[in-house]
């Protein structure tokens, strides 16, 4: 995983909330069996319409989504996160994520930052006046920056050095590995086993 | 302080702990797919590791499979590939596997609970956000993404930040013809979408304990529509009876051990939840959707809201957006509209039970002829068994469809989808926009609202008939 300290860009303003994992990516779109090339389900049912917001020009280079309240609902799918990845999006902003959906984007290094829902609107009226706002996601800082404003973001420490310093978490898990194996000889005899198959 | 149900099983799975990072929990069953297992396989390929525990872990296909004509090869050269991996996969690594055409075989939530794999007291994942299903075994289960099922399959762990805690509490004897689906579309559109962010949601109450498995289930399931990763229920008589004799149900000693320890598997009585909520049953009725998130329902007996009566922005905004792509006009009664599809099936009323409550409206009825009606067993094991109690006749004399197993139509991956503008009353668990085919409209109902609805043509509950 890349390691996430600071990017800056311009950002496209979705003004939608729930927007749930089936329409950041379809489930027809997910018969992939890799990580790349999800970017052409990205939104598929809306981006047959030219009047959606990622079809305007202005803002085809954007790499920061400003997206309405309970982003990411719905389903595990982390095709969602490869999809925003794929696309070309580094960090999304919004004033709430569904939790499955932040998770996965933590694990992949792509920035869920969450603002309260009046610095969105801040952001949303200053992106759509002027598509070439740049906007900064300073996750060292903990803060977003534009002109002369600057919102403060919350993230827990652990999640913030990880995706700092782009660690992969199963490394950091096998350090502790051989708390594992004591965890598993304490395991009561009863709990069920998958293997041999018992019909 | 007492213990809330959860943070006891939690507690019981902390394999490694430190201040400052998340918990290391450790995962009793791991359950696998063909959509969300892929990339987690070939992770574990490149930096060439294995599977840790093989015997806490199982595959089965669902997403993708088709309804009809399993025994020929998938049609769809991409689900077949997706399939493929998975089969291949499972042989490189040792995992079992059930695949298409296999007694076994069906939506992974239905298959773990009918192979007796689903227990009181257990962890369980899989790559699926209706994970919370199992739940209702009184377990803390929970969905998860493809990077986390390559940690579970390398480290049989997962690190996890400690969840709040919500007790739902639905007290008091359900009216007639209200079932869990009723209770849990009520609660999410009481809730919301977001209600249950953030926390496990233990549901409780007399209503609750009244419920069947199955039931329990449904309710556990949807707990992802309100926002919350995971849902549960006490284990009591009912969760042990059903477990009982399931081909991985403990055995002799084994048997006694489990239900000293599961007995002890409740809520502590002075255990303070982080938030609480109260239902009463004898206020719910049959309950519907009518917009494009599971929050968005109301009782079948009244009409189509008017998004100027919301007063928060956001919501009157989304329900303006619902009704345009829903095809609706405010203030219509919900019972005058009339679908064209129904879908009887899925991890949420897939079950047999599920299947004998809409056969039994069925039964020595015809469907509407204006629609098409969809019987997908959530596995093979329940079609087996339906099929056994007659119900297949049911359905297919009432002029329905009777499929094979799988998720079919609620997530339209294989050929079961809606037509753009089509309409359908599902008994599936969301009604985003096209989720059941691009342009599709899903109204979420109960198998008894579906049955019923097949009759009529027009959205109803079995009163009606």
């Amino acid at each position: 995983m890349d390691k996430f300290i600071s990017h800056t860009g311009t950002a496209v303003p979705l003004r939608r909330s729930n927007v749930d994992t089936d329409q950041i990516i379809p489930a027809v779109y997910l018969k992939r069996v890799t990580k790349s090339g999800f970017e052409d389900g990205l939104f598929a049912a809306w981006r047959s319409d030219p009047e959606f917001v990622l079809n305007k020009p202005a803002y085809k280079s954007a790499t920061i989504l400003v997206a309405g309240a309970d982003f990411g609902t719905g389903s595990s799918r982390e095709h969602a996160v490869w999809a925003l990845q794929n696309y070309g999006f580094k960090a999304v902003i919004s004033s709430r994520f569904a939790d499955i959906f932040r998770g996965n984007s933590q694990k992949g290094g792509l920035l869920t930052v969450v603002l309260p829902e009046a610095d969105v609107e801040k952001i949303w009226a200053a992106i759509e006046s002027d598509p070439t706002t740049e906007v900064t996601v300073d996750l060292e800082a903990k803060n977003v920056r534009m002109g002369n404003d600057v919102f403060a973001f919350e993230i827990d420490d652990y999640t913030r050095w990880r995706l700092m310093e782009g660690l992969d978490d199963i490394g950091l898990t096998l350090k502790s590995i051989d708390d594992v194996s004591a965890f598993e000889k304490s395991r009561a005899s009863f709990k069920p086993k998958t293997l041999p198959i018992r019909s | 302080m007492g213990k809330t149900l959860a943070e006891k099983i939690w507690a019981d799975h902390v394999a490694h702990s430190a201040p400052g990072e998340p918990d290391l929990i450790y995962i009793d069953l791991h359950l696998l797919h063909e959509v969300t297992s892929p990339q987690a396989f070939d992770g574990l390929r490149l930096a060439g590791r294995k599977v840790r525990r093989t015997d806490l872990t199982i595959a089965t296909e669902d997403h993708n499979t088709p309804t009809l004509n399993i025994d020929k090869p998938i049609a769809d050269p991409v689900s077949k590939l997706q399939v493929d991996t998975l089969r291949k996969n499972a042989a490189e690594f040792g995992v079992r596997i059930h695949s298409l055409g296999d007694a076994e075989q069906g939506i992974v939530h239905v298959v773990g609970p009918q192979l007796g794999l689903s227990q009181p007291g257990m962890t369980i994942v899989c790559g699926d956000s209706h994970t919370s299903t199992h739940g209702a075994f009184g377990a803390l289960a929970f969905g998860i993404g493809t990077s986390e099922v390559e940690h579970v399959l390398a480290t049989q762990t997962l690190p996890l930040v400690r969840p709040k805690t919500m007790a739902i509490n639905v007290d008091g004897t359900l009216p007639a013809g209200v079932t869990a689906k009723d209770i849990i579309l009520a609660i999410i559109a009481q809730i919301g979408t977001g209600g249950g962010q953030g926390y496990v949601i233990e549901y409780r109450g007399s209503a609750i304990r009244a419920l069947s498995m199955e039931g329990r289930m449904t309710i556990c399931n949807m707990s992802i529509e309100a926002g919350a990763r995971a849902g549960l229920i006490a284990p009591d008589e009912t969760t042990f009876a059903y477990v009982k004799g399931k081909p991985h149900a403990p055995e002799g000693a084994d048997w006694d051990d489990a239900i000293a320890y599961w007995k002890t598997l409740k809520s502590d009585d002075d255990a303070k939840f982080d938030k609480e909520i109260t239902l009463k049953a004898e206020d719910l009725a049959p309950f519907v959707t009518w917009g494009t998130n599971p929050g968005q329902g109301a009782p079948l007996n009244s009409n189509v809201p008017n998004p100027a009566d919301f007063s928060n922005p956001e919501d009157k905004g989304a329900a303006e957006r619902a009704l345009t792509y829903m095809g609706l006009t405010a203030g219509t009664p919900l019972k005058s509209i009339k679908v064209d599809t129904i879908f009887l099936g899925s991890c949420t009323n897939g079950r047999i039970e599920d299947l004998r409550a809409a056969a039994a409206v069925i039964k020595g009825k015809k469907i509407n002829k204006d629609l098409r009606m969809l019987v997908v067993p959530g596995s093979a094991r329940v079609r087996l068994q339906a099929e056994q109690e007659g119900l297949d006749k049911v359905f297919l004399d009432a002029g329905a469809e009777w499929r094979n197993a799988g998720c079919s139509m609620c997530l339209g991956m294989n050929p079961d989808q809606l037509a753009v503008g089509e309409r359908s009353a599902s008994t599936s668990n969301r009604n985003f926009e096209g989720r059941q085919g691009k342009g599709g409209r899903t109204h979420l109902v109960s198998p008894l609202v579906a049955a019923a609805t097949a009759i009529r043509g027009t959205l109803s509950s079995p009163a009606d008939l």
